[in-house]
């Protein structure tokens, strides 16, 4: 078992040091995460990259399996794409990552997998993540007509909007959500580890 | 003789509708009755799964997951707590692992058994629904036995299962199994060579090798276009490795391929079913590490220990160490994943979900261009679309 995974793991590695060497300009790092290979690489690039990673004989990644955002508000550039892939011939997975904000494009990679329309419609539905030269970049899993980006960190759990069928106007509203309680987010940071809130006696604790 | 430009009928198919499985709206652009452009409408049961889960403990998400995908819960469950289990390092015993293979196994004749025939009931033949559904209900009781429910079951957690199996359910399954194959073999009789079940499925929706790979087909979908692909054999997880099955294969890629490919597949997910009972060894059927499986009952009224433990891990959960990890499982439908991202709190950071329905459903603009009206949903029922698991 033990065998396996790092026969696993040492082919990653060659397969990740095969890449960033084929493509140097435009891979910005690779590292393996739990028997897991990572990819970063620039925003303009993907595409090259993507089409590389499918034709090229060690890799044939012929299958994207998946394109997801992730939002990290703290950073410099917030949003992350996440490009998964498999490759049936050699039985491996990769995983493609750029970063990207809310104002600047991402290539789209519809040309290299048709399997991406639908990822990039719902990362742009979701997230807000642009996608450039993208066939037919609508909503996706949102209503229609809806406003914001809904996965993203800053966007309330209970959304902005409710709706109720209105019976004296015979039609579907949308109105402002009202909630009948709080909403309750518990902080489960022990006391004893990370309470940072001043209380009175605390100057003793920290007086030498 | 002057030409006159006809321009096509845009037609509206859905959001409810018998053949839709569920709340699909298609907008069907029609050159008299040949299919141009279909542009799938979904999002009509998107319940923010992904945002919800983020807000949750651990624990407290995977009941989530019975509710993507509802015909298939347990299967869905497993790559999540997969993917926990992946971050936390986490080993399940071996027993745990056969009843979660077992229970794959069951929630694949699950699915199995609702699609086929619901497949058999858009094209025509209202018998194999009735027979078929008997059994999910049989099914359904094991189920329960286990889990307390019969269809959200919410039993696996990370570490193994949330409890053992009762006394007796192995005998019942078996028992079980033994007059399973003749349910299968009257479903076929009635409907592999039946005439009008191949006209409206031979050669429909065919979708060549090269194509499903490049729109992302895994499962029966994948298999059925001659793609000899299943992650039970190539990346087989818990016990899968030392289950002896064959993975059915299709050579046209059409939607009667794909019955067939399902068909035989719940004959090989019988073979695992009785395997698993048959090997089904003792032990713990969860994993030992007491930060974060929850200790037994009987120990929680003796032990002040197990009595903290017990209230740390359902009011704030265990802390995950911070990584990320994509895990996928083959369900039913196809390759179900899970990449999740933890920064090292008690709540997924994010918790994307990838669904098999969610690709096949994307490409029904390709695969039914140029056939007929009534071929769409035939096509559409080869696909196994549950709406919860595309929506999310």
């Amino acid at each position: 078992m033990t065998d396996g995974t790092n026969s696993l793991t040492d082919a990653l590695q060659h397969l990740g040091a095969y890449i960033a060497g084929a493509l140097e300009n435009e891979v910005q790092g690779t590292e393996i995460l739990r028997g897991e290979l990572i990819v970063r690489v620039t925003r303009p690039s993907i595409v090259k990259v993507l089409t590389f990673l499918r034709d090229d004989s060690h890799c044939l990644f012929k299958q994207l399996i998946d394109i997801c955002g992730v939002d990290y508000p703290d950073r410099e550039e917030r949003l992350e794409v996440v490009y998964n892939l498999l490759s049936l011939k050699h039985n491996h997975r990769i995983r493609v990552k750029l970063t990207t904000t809310p104002d600047a494009p991402v290539p789209s990679v519809v040309g290299v997998f048709n399997a991406a329309n639908w990822f990039e419609r719902e990362a742009w539905d979701l997230y807000g993540v642009f996608f450039a030269d993208h066939p037919d970049l609508r909503r996706l899993l949102t209503d229609y007509g809806f406003e914001g980006h809904p996965m993203r960190k800053d966007f309330p759990l209970t959304g902005y909007v409710e709706v109720r069928y209105d019976e004296g106007q015979k039609r579907v509203i949308y109105e402002k959500v009202k909630l009948v309680q709080e909403f309750r987010s518990f902080d489960f940071v022990s006391p004893w580890e990370g309470m940072l809130t001043r209380l009175p006696g605390d100057e003793k604790a920290t007086k030498s | 003789m002057t030409e006159t430009q006809i321009k096509p009928l845009t037609m509206n198919f859905g959001p409810q509708h018998p053949a839709a499985h569920g709340v699909l709206r298609l907008v069907m652009e029609m050159d008299g009755e040949v299919i141009e452009r279909l542009d799938p409408h979904i999002g009509l049961l998107h319940r923010g799964t992904e945002k919800l889960i983020e807000y949750k403990t651990y624990v407290q998400a995977i009941p989530y997951f019975d509710r993507l995908d509802y015909v298939s819960p347990m299967c869905q469950e497993h790559a999540f707590v997969l993917a926990i289990e992946k971050l936390l390092g986490l080993e399940v015993p071996i027993r745990g692992q056969y009843i979660r293979v077992l229970f794959d196994e069951i929630t694949r004749l699950l699915n199995h058994l609702l699609n086929i025939p619901a497949y058999a009931m858009d094209v025509g033949a209202m018998t194999p629904f009735l027979w078929a559904f008997e059994q999910r209900e049989l099914l359904m009781e094991f189920y329960e036995r286990v889990s307390g429910a019969r269809l959200h079951a919410a039993y696996y957690r990370p570490g193994g299962v949330h409890q053992d199996l009762p006394a007796g359910i192995l005998d019942d399954i078996m028992a079980w199994a033994e007059q399973f194959p003749q349910v299968i073999d009257d479903i076929d009789v009635l409907l592999t060579e039946n005439r009008i079940f191949k006209q409206r499925l031979v050669d429909i929706g065919t979708v060549s090798a090269a194509d499903a790979l490049d729109w992302g087909f895994t499962g029966p979908m994948l298999r059925a276009s001659g793609v000899a692909w299943d992650l039970r054999k190539s990346q087989p997880y818990m016990v899968y490795d030392k289950m002896k099955f064959d993975v059915p294969i299709g050579k046209n890629g059409d939607c009667y391929d794909r019955y067939l490919v399902r068909m035989e597949e719940m004959r090989q997910s019988l073979r695992i079913v009785r395997q698993a009972c048959e090997q089904m060894p003792g032990g713990p059927c969860t994993s030992d590490d007491r930060k974060i499986t929850p200790p037994k009952r009987a120990d929680m009224k003796r032990s002040m220990e197990a009595l903290i433990h017990h209230f740390k891990l359902y009011t704030e959960g265990f802390h995950v160490p911070p990584g990320e990890t994509y895990t996928a499982v083959e369900a039913p439908k196809g390759e179900f994943g899970v990449y999740l991202v933890s920064d090292g709190g008690n709540r997924p950071y994010r918790c994307k979900i990838r669904a098999p329905g969610f690709t096949h459903l994307a490409a029904i603009d390709y695969v039914s261009k140029g056939y007929m009206l009534a071929d769409s949903v035939a096509i559409l029922g080869s696909m196994d679309i549950v709406f919860g698991e595309i929506d999310r």
